[in-house]
């Protein structure tokens, strides 16, 4: 929003008159209504009910509501760690998922393949197949990592504008909901990763060492 | 309560009940002193049967099976030999010369079964019989099976299956158990190399 809206805005506001836009309406109904996946793979998956208790209460965001069918819901906590064998079958479930749809990778293990890594068996993060909007350290992260991890989601839907080149990937027809399964290949999974979704902070593909 | 026979009474027994068993102990030097027997693929289903069956013994629990690759290794040693040797005059005389032996141990891979009786209850101290069935090399890889006669094994014996390639003949239901079935690595290998798939950021400019 340009900045002398905001400053016409904040005047009516001081004279009693509220006012807002429909994005700000929309991106507010969004933020605090995210429905997570009823969807755990290990031992974070424990810290993610605690955080749905009472003692740390995720209800206070909105997101009390676990779904069990990926169809009705719009977050998926990736918790734990992502065997190659559990590996398609996460990229299946974010794909039935309905856009708009987020993913938060919740732990070493989900963002790296954590302590795991060098295992014959184990996904060195799952944001080689699907895209991350939030990644939290930690083995386990406490609950409170969790909560700040949902914020932090919160607010980048409260700031996804609706036009424009960056609108989010629900209102651009181009940008695919469905991404590429991997197979179960003779020595591991194939592709090792999808080039489409792996990126650095440039933007570019990132390498496999050989 | 009973205690259980030594490794060495175990294979006299063996021995005497089951005729034709070759039977060998693996002595372990640890303070555990966890003794271990050796069976012949030919007889092992016999001496297995024999074990569960026998009325002082009744070992009828297999509580673990376990794979072990040995890898082939090779030993040098320095042996003294007697030779002719031409010496600075052209004379040959006898000398002593020393020379490396080198000797190469074929590698083989193992499973290890552990026995318990829940019947008799041998101890304190409980401790297992230990049978070890080993393979003729490390591509010759078949041992008979003791699920039959233990079915417990049955999804252990799997599992050696599914990460050593360990061939357990006679297994009713011999399935790759944790990788899935189109994967033809034997990952608890110890000459396993895992597919490259690590990245490197590249550098910024």
């Amino acid at each position: 929003m340009a900045d002398d809206l905001k400053d016409l805005k904040l005047e009516l506001s001081k004279n009693g008159i509220f006012t807002t836009t429909l994005e700000e309406l929309y991106n507010w109904g969004r933020k605090n209504s995210v429905w997570p996946l009823t969807f755990g793979l290990a031992c974070c998956a424990i810290e993610m009910i605690a955080t749905t208790m009472a003692r740390y209460d995720l209800a206070r965001f909105g997101a009390e509501v676990f779904r069990p069918s990926p169809r009705q819901a719009d977050l998926i906590i990736v918790s734990g760690t992502v065997t190659k064998k559990m590996a398609p079958q996460v990229v299946r479930l974010y794909n039935q998922m309905p856009e708009p749809k987020y993913v938060i990778a919740m732990g070493a293990c989900a963002i790296s393949g954590g302590p795991f890594r060098d295992g014959y068996n184990v996904l060195k993060g799952i944001d080689r197949y699907i895209p991350v909007d939030v990644h939290i350290p930690g083995c386990p992260p406490r609950p409170e990592a969790l909560i700040h991890a949902f914020m932090t989601l919160q607010k980048k839907i409260e700031e996804q504008a609706l036009r424009g080149e960056s609108r989010p990937r629900h209102l651009n027809a181009d940008l695919p909901s469905e991404f590429p399964v991997p197979a179960f290949g003779a020595h591991g999974l194939e592709p090792a990763q999808n080039d489409e979704v792996f990126l650095n902070e440039t933007g570019n593909p990132l390498r496999i060492l050989q | 309560m009973s205690a259980l026979p030594t490794a060495e009474d175990l294979k006299a027994q063996i021995e005497a009940g089951v005729p034709g068993a070759a039977v060998s102990v693996i002595p372990n030097g640890s303070p555990s002193a966890q003794h271990s027997l050796l069976l012949d693929h030919a007889h092992a289903l016999a001496v297995a049967l024999f074990l569960r069956d026998h009325p002082d013994l009744r070992l009828d629990f297999c509580s673990l099976v376990t794979g072990v690759d040995w890898l082939d290794t090779e030993t040098t040693e320095k042996v003294k030999v007697k030779k002719m040797v031409a010496g600075p005059d052209g004379v040959e005389t006898e000398q002593e010369v020393e020379e490396t032996r080198k000797t190469k141990i074929p590698g083989y891979l193992e499973a290890v079964y552990h026995l318990f009786s829940m019947e008799k209850k041998h101890g304190p101290p409980a401790m297992p019989v230990v049978l070890r069935l080993r393979t003729a090399n490390r591509t010759e890889t078949h041992v008979p099976s003791l699920t039959p006669v233990w079915r417990s094994c049955e999804f252990q014996e799997r599992e050696a299956f599914d990460l050593y390639g360990i061939v357990f003949d006679g297994h009713p239901d011999l399935r790759r158990i944790l990788m899935w079935d189109g994967f033809q690595d034997f990952p608890m290998r110890k000459d396993y190399v895992p597919p490259a798939d690590d990245i490197l950021m590249e550098a910024r400019p």
